[in-house]
């Protein structure tokens, strides 16, 4: 299929299969949901960061006039968590709550406004503990503990790795660069605002209507949160007003609102308000960095350290996943032969970090390319040329044994070189212009699911008959990004009929078949092949059918058009109606599955399953920006982006995709901020989020918006469906540090630390006109207790991809729930 | 905050050419009756601040944010909502520019968008990019980076005016 | 979804009628206009007041009127004021104001006299009562520390208008009706430099009307600063206006400030300007001057040493635009949108 030259479908420009529903607005929302009987449900947050709770008093909210049910920590025994490994939160806190915005009880009544009063008269007494604001005072505070797991005190995660002798290497660099760079925390900022609703069914069976990115894993932790079978549970994630990582948790909204819709056997709704979206969070993590790279002369690199450390929030999350993540993927853009990383999370008294487009990659990233240009000045080397000199080779290993198929990264690079007339620009552009260029990769998929199994991670079913309606159903998710278009094509083209004539049921765990979700890039991947599968196994048995009546033979039966004939003499047909009557006939009623698993990663060690992906994506951007030198101010006219997408599915989404990566990675850059006020620790406690609103959490308006000019670039990747990679989420590292890269270009100024704004290039203007070093950026990195790495000789230096010793030095790590 | 709950207003709304009687809650905006009690869950919301332009419907033909307006106050004026954008069956050209160009990716913004665009449009058959960017500067969108919004606006305009002819 | 908490409404067609529901009510009372600030401020709860006149069907306010100079109604939309051909050839400083106030929709709804009255913002106040419960609640609202200023007695809250500084560098005055009578108020002296009883404006007190002077020999202009193309209220605005003799002496001269302290106010860099040509050297003596007079707080978006740096620049953007400098890559820049006139 694969090698196939024509096709019908792929890489024509459509019009998406859920286009229409989306421009009449009858696409159905989570809160778009209203149901007979339905009541409304409000949380009461804490109001402190880190405090004890010694008693809650809900008589007073329970009599309150509409209210029907007032539920606090004491009806949730049970922890909960995304990931096996950190089941540390409570859907409603009982004994202790960890920032300003944990929920610990929750009012259901009649309407929004009855709630809203009713948690007035909830009496919660604190004693308040001391707040931890940041990672550098987790580090620093052993006492109180936010949690009593972990590795130590404060901090939640620690990892080392290394991948042969990276301090020997860097020893025989002709040049080694240290260099610490800051990524300031942001969020998802979704415009729809998180919304649930539950309901008990004819059965007595619960259903949950939300804004999943994610149905699958809410299914099994609602489960485990509620103690009911999940074969009683169904999960049904409404298609997403956006949600690029930020719905990927389960969260406490939804085990509170399935537990009183069970208590009160009616629907229950909570809609959460934009405050407590930026509470729910699990947005990017702040992250510290240290990169130290050794090179060659010639720019080649010997050897590479990163550390990280991680402001991870008030709760593990995937924290765990983030944490591996700002260092496994370093090696993937390029030629790195040494490799060593230390990574440390930390929790600190405020919302949980977690996945963001990009999932813990975007903060390395930015350090590595704006080291890399700052290497290409020091050796006169043209950034372009530095990097497609080191750019990763296909079908290699990297240093930390994950397996890299198809890269079309050096033809990114050459397609933005051109159109943005690189060799024009960079270096020679008048004072306060200037261009930055910077490369990125991206996983398509997790290579591994969050829990342990051996499971398909992805799969789909397709049911048709006699009256031509081919039905496609999968747990995937639809939130903006295309999923169901991406498997509404395959069908088609595989069965060569017209998209429109293909009906998606999707992320519906009482009807569709497991899919993990939409995250981590998986689901044009994951969700492709599975699809592929699927309807070639459906289409084998119509070629079969078919066949006999065109008097040929399966393999000459051709499909395409709505039209089945034989590939021999076209003349001969049917249609498609016609030939699934045939194959009904004649094998009874029509259908197939289909489902995907990742192939194995080639590293054997403990922390080998995160990284590894069925393919990488590359991209490539070039970004302009103008500095004024009296003001600091920052203008971004123009963004040349180039992404390897292996091949396009339809152009139309894949170039939305990208824009839209260029879009929130220019807020991250320039003004989209997670950040909190610690009010004067003399005068209180409070550690609040400083900006909790859509007005002044930045997010680019059409206004601020450059112009984008996007290409794509097409190297099959022989892992993916029709060869199709990632596009949702690569796209946005590069541009990050692009934008970095070109301020320096412009007034030759190194921000280095996000969001770069015009008072940091201004209080850098002034120290380069004061003579001292033209920077503004973190200045130190604390002491963090690293273990002894795990050493894993790299491929090229023998080794079987396991490790070969285990670290004594690793402080003793208690995992128990708190 | 303490007294009885006020009692339900009776009123007539137009609402995309049809008068309906509704009874809600006086305190209730124009955002809340229409999801809420008319049952018109096409309009969004992001913030209920006036932050964001999910809301955004016509009033008399001018677009405002529903979120930021008393319902009680909106008697006798003309209202047009994303439900009444088509013309039956049929998309209106802006709805199907949208959705064949990717001026859509996860929707939740495009009714406010739609409305804005269409507000202009009826004031203006061949706007610049330049007054396009402008018109829509009130609608946050996270997910499109705007290119292609714009190019919707573009083509939908221009099957608007094919249409005139 | 954020929610209104209850009130009464009334719905006066003419000034007299609301200004008697005013005085009957008292200070419980309060206006809307076009609810673009009361209303997000009410679901926040920062004002529940038990009865709400509505002005919008109040016909006389919604005038503009030539006399020696322009009167226009408080209850003029921004989009209306801007929509004016004579806002924008003669008081250009004010049609750029009004036109660079929040969003589209914003201004097709809120109004001239809702801008002017605008309540004063800060990052610790417009926040949702659960927020302001975290920090204990400020001076402003339901707390006792300005958490701005700790040891300050004053709220520090910023007056956040673009209309005003605009209007008052036109040497604007207001008209304020009560049940008791009307007086007329130059409008630099409506404000005051407290962010909690920021106008003299009495409760009872309804802002009709907005009088220009003539501005025959005039030019004026307005440069706002604030991060987003939209949507934000401003964190600096400069608003200038002057007249000058045929060789381009200057006879007069006012610059405004807005955004940099609890209320927009007139500085004296103008004066420094009078008998001057517009030369570099002068416009970066008044920049100096208007700076001096900027006490930005760290109560809004962006770095506050950094808003009171770039007060010169922005003076000199002004000033050089009102000398015939062609500024329009410069207000691309800043502003995202061409307001050239």
């Amino acid at each position: 299929m694969n090698a196939k030259k024509r096709f019908d479908v792929i890489g024509k420009p459509r019009r998406r299969v859920d286009g229409r529903a989306k421009v009449t607005g009858l696409t159905r929302f989570a809160d778009d949901v209203m149901l007979p009987r339905m009541l409304h449900c409000k949380l009461l947050r804490s109001p402190f960061p880190h405090a004890v709770i010694e008693s809650i008093d809900v008589s007073r909210a329970a009599k309150h006039p509409g209210v029907h049910l007032v539920l606090s920590g004491k009806d949730f025994p049970i922890t909960f968590g995304i990931l096996p490994v950190t089941q540390d939160e409570y859907p409603l806190a009982a004994e202790r709550v960890r920032y300003v915005g944990d929920p610990v009880a929750a009012v259901i009544a009649k309407d929004e406004q009855t709630a809203c009063e009713a948690l007035d008269l909830i009496e919660v007494k604190y004693r308040q503990l001391k707040t931890i604001s940041d990672a550098e005072e987790a580090l620093a505070t052993e006492e109180p503990r936010i949690h009593a797991y972990g590795e130590q005190g404060n901090i939640h995660r620690l990892q080392a790795y290394e991948f042969g002798d990276v301090e020997k290497a860097l020893a025989e660099s002709d040049h080694v660069f240290e260099d610490l760079f800051f990524y300031q925390g942001n969020t998802h900022a979704p415009i729809e605002q998180h919304a649930s609703v539950a309901a008990v069914d004819g059965e007595g069976k619960l259903t949950l209507w939300s804004s999943t990115q994610v149905p699958h894993y809410i299914h099994r932790a609602l489960a485990k949160a509620l103690q009911i079978p999940a074969a009683h549970v169904r999960v049904v994630a409404c298609p997403n007003g956006g949600g690029f990582g930020g719905k990927c948790d389960l969260h406490n909204h939804e085990i509170v609102v399935s537990k009183a819709a069970l208590v009160l056997g009616r629907p229950v709704k909570i809609c959460l308000t934009r405050e407590e979206v930026f509470y729910m969070h699990r947005g990017r993590h702040p992250v510290l960095m240290r990169l130290r790279t050794g090179t060659t002369k010639d720019g080649k690199i010997t050897a590479m350290h990163t550390q990280t450390l991680l402001d991870g929030g008030a709760y593990g999350g995937y924290g765990a996943a983030s944490t591996f993540y700002t260092g496994v993927l370093q090696t993937t853009t390029y030629e790195i032969p040494r490799y060593k990383f230390d990574a440390c999370r930390a929790f600190t008294n405020k919302p949980t970090c977690g996945p963001k487009r990009g999932h813990g990659t975007p903060q390395p990233r930015f350090g590595q390319e704006i080291q890399l240009d700052k290497i290409a000045e020091k050796l006169d080397l043209d950034p372009a040329e530095l990097r497609l000199n080191i750019a990763a080779k296909p079908n290699s290993l990297t240093a930390n044994w994950l397996k890299i198929g198809s890269i079309g990264l050096a033809e990114c690079i050459r397609k933005v070189v051109a159109s943005s007339d690189w060799k024009g620009k960079h270096r020679k552009l008048p004072e306060g212009r200037g261009v930055g260029l910077a490369c990125g990769a991206y996983l398509c998929g997790a290579g591994l699911p969050i829990y342990w199994n051996k499971m398909p991670q992805s799969g789909v079913q397709l049911l048709l008959d006699r009256s031509g309606q081919v039905t496609v159903f999968c747990g995937s998710t639809e939130i903006g990004q295309g999923s169901d278009d991406v498997l509404a094509a395959i069908v088609a083209e595989v069965l060569g009929i017209d998209t429109y004539d293909v009906r998606c049921i999707t992320g519906d765990t009482a009807l569709t078949p497991v899919d993990l979700g939409s995250y981590s890039s998986r689901v044009t991947v994951m969700t492709g092949n599975a699809a592929i599968q699927a309807a070639e196994r459906v289409r084998e048995l119509i070629s079969r059918a078919a066949a006999e009546h065109l008097e040929t033979l399966p393999e000459n039966v051709g499909f395409a058009q709505g039209r089945v004939f034989r590939a021999d003499d076209p003349g001969k047909l049917m249609s498609f109606r016609e030939a699934i009557v045939l194959a009904e006939e004649k094998f009874g009623t029509l259908g197939a599955v289909g489902s995907y698993s990742p192939p194995r990663a080639p590293g054997r060690y403990k922390g080998a399953g995160v990284g590894p992906s069925p393919a990488y994506s590359y991209t490539a951007c070039v970004v302009e920006a103008e500095v004024d030198k009296a003001t600091g101010w920052i203008s971004v006219p123009r963004v040349w982006i180039a992404h390897d997408i292996g091949r396009t599915i339809n152009p139309v989404n894949a170039r939305g995709q990208v824009e839209g990566s260029v879009y929130m990675a220019l807020g991250e850059a320039l003004m989209e901020e997670q950040v909190f006020r610690r009010l004067p620790p003399k005068l209180s406690n409070a550690l609040v989020h400083k900006i909790p609103s859509l007005l002044e959490y930045k997010s680019l308006t059409s206004l601020d918006m450059p112009e984008v000019f996007t290409e794509l670039v097409e190297d099959p990747d022989p892992n993916c469906p029709f060869g199709a990679k990632e596009v949702g989420q690569g796209p946005l590292l590069p541009v990050v540090p692009a934008v970095a890269n070109a301020v320096y270009d412009a007034v030759g100024v190194r921000i280095d630390e996000l969001p770069i704004t015009p008072d940091k290039v201004l209080a850098a203007l002034e120290k380069k006109a004061r003579g001292q070093v033209p920077r503004v950026g973190p200045e130190h990195f604390p002491k963090v207790p690293y273990p002894d790495p795990i050493l894993v000789p790299p491929p090229w230096e023998g080794g079987d991809g396991d490790a070969i010793n285990r670290p004594r030095s690793r402080p003793a790590r208690k995992e128990v729930a708190a | 905050m303490k007294t009885t709950p006020p009692k339900n207003l009776h009123l007539t709304l137009r609402v995309n050419g049809e008068a309906q009687e509704v009874s809600f809650a006086p305190y209730k905006t124009l955002l809340e009756v229409l999801r809420e009690d008319m049952n018109l869950t096409g309009t969004k919301h992001g913030c209920e601040l006036g932050e964001c332009g999910a809301c955004a419907v016509l009033v008399d033909g001018v677009p405002v944010l529903a979120c930021l307006i008393l319902a009680l106050d909106c008697e006798g004026q003309s209202i047009e909502t994303i439900e009444g954008l088509a013309k039956g069956a049929e998309l209106h050209p802006l709805q199907a520019a949208f959705a064949d160009l990717g001026g859509a990716q996860c929707g939740y913004c495009t009714p406010g968008i739609l409305m804005t665009a269409k507000a202009l449009l009826d004031k203006d058959p061949s706007p610049t990019r330049e007054r396009i960017r402008e018109a829509l500067s009130g609608n946050l969108c996270r997910c499109t980076g705007y290119q292609q919004i714009y190019e919707s606006v573009e083509e939908g305009a221009r099957r608007m005016r094919e249409d005139e002819r | 979804m954020m929610r209104l908490p209850w009130f009464s409404f009334r719905t006066p067609t003419t000034v007299e009628e609301a200004a008697r529901l005013l005085a009957a009510e008292g200070p419980r009372a309060m206006l809307i206009a076009g609810g673009t600030d009361l209303l997000p401020n009410m679901k926040r709860r920062h004002q529940t007041p038990s009865m709400l006149v509505s002005l919008r069907h109040v016909a006389s306010l919604k005038k503009i009127a030539n006399g020696s100079g322009l009167a226009l109604g408080s209850g003029l939309t921004l989009n209306e004021v801007v929509a004016d051909a004579r806002v924008r050839e003669k008081y250009t400083g004010l049609w750029q104001a009004a036109a660079q106030v929040a969003t589209v929709h914003l201004r097709n709804m809120g109004t001239l006299g809702g801008n002017l009255c605008l309540d004063t913002r800060c990052s610790y106040y417009n926040q949702n009562y659960e927020w302001r419960k975290a920090i204990d609640f400020c001076l402003k609202k339901d707390g006792e520390t300005c958490w701005v200023a700790t040891a300050s007695k004053r709220c520090v809250a910023t007056s956040s208008t673009d209309s005003a500084p605009a209007l008052i560098a036109l040497g604007a005055a207001v008209r304020l009706v009560s049940a008791q009578g009307e007086r007329e108020v130059p409008l630099d002296e409506l404000y005051r430099n407290d962010g909690i009883d920021y106008l003299a404006r009495r409760s009872d007190e309804i802002l009709s009307e907005v009088r220009l002077p003539d501005a025959a020999g005039w030019k004026s202009t307005y440069w706002k600063l604030r991060r987003r193309g939209s949507f934000d209220f401003p964190v600096l605005g400069v608003a200038a206006a002057i007249r000058t003799a045929r060789d381009g002496t200057v006879e007069e001269a006012r610059i405004a400030l807005g955004a940099v302290s609890s209320r927009p106010f007139l500085t004296k860099g103008g004066e420094l300007l009078i008998g001057k040509k517009l030369s570099d050297a002068a416009i970066a003596e008044a920049g100096a001057k208007v700076a001096s007079a900027a006490k930005p707080m760290d109560n809004t978006d962006l770095d506050l040493y950094w808003r009171k740096d770039v007060v010169p620049e922005f003076v000199g953007y002004a000033l050089r635009e009102l000398r015939g400098d062609d500024m329009r890559s410069t207000r691309l820049r800043i502003s995202r949108q061409d307001f050239s006139g």
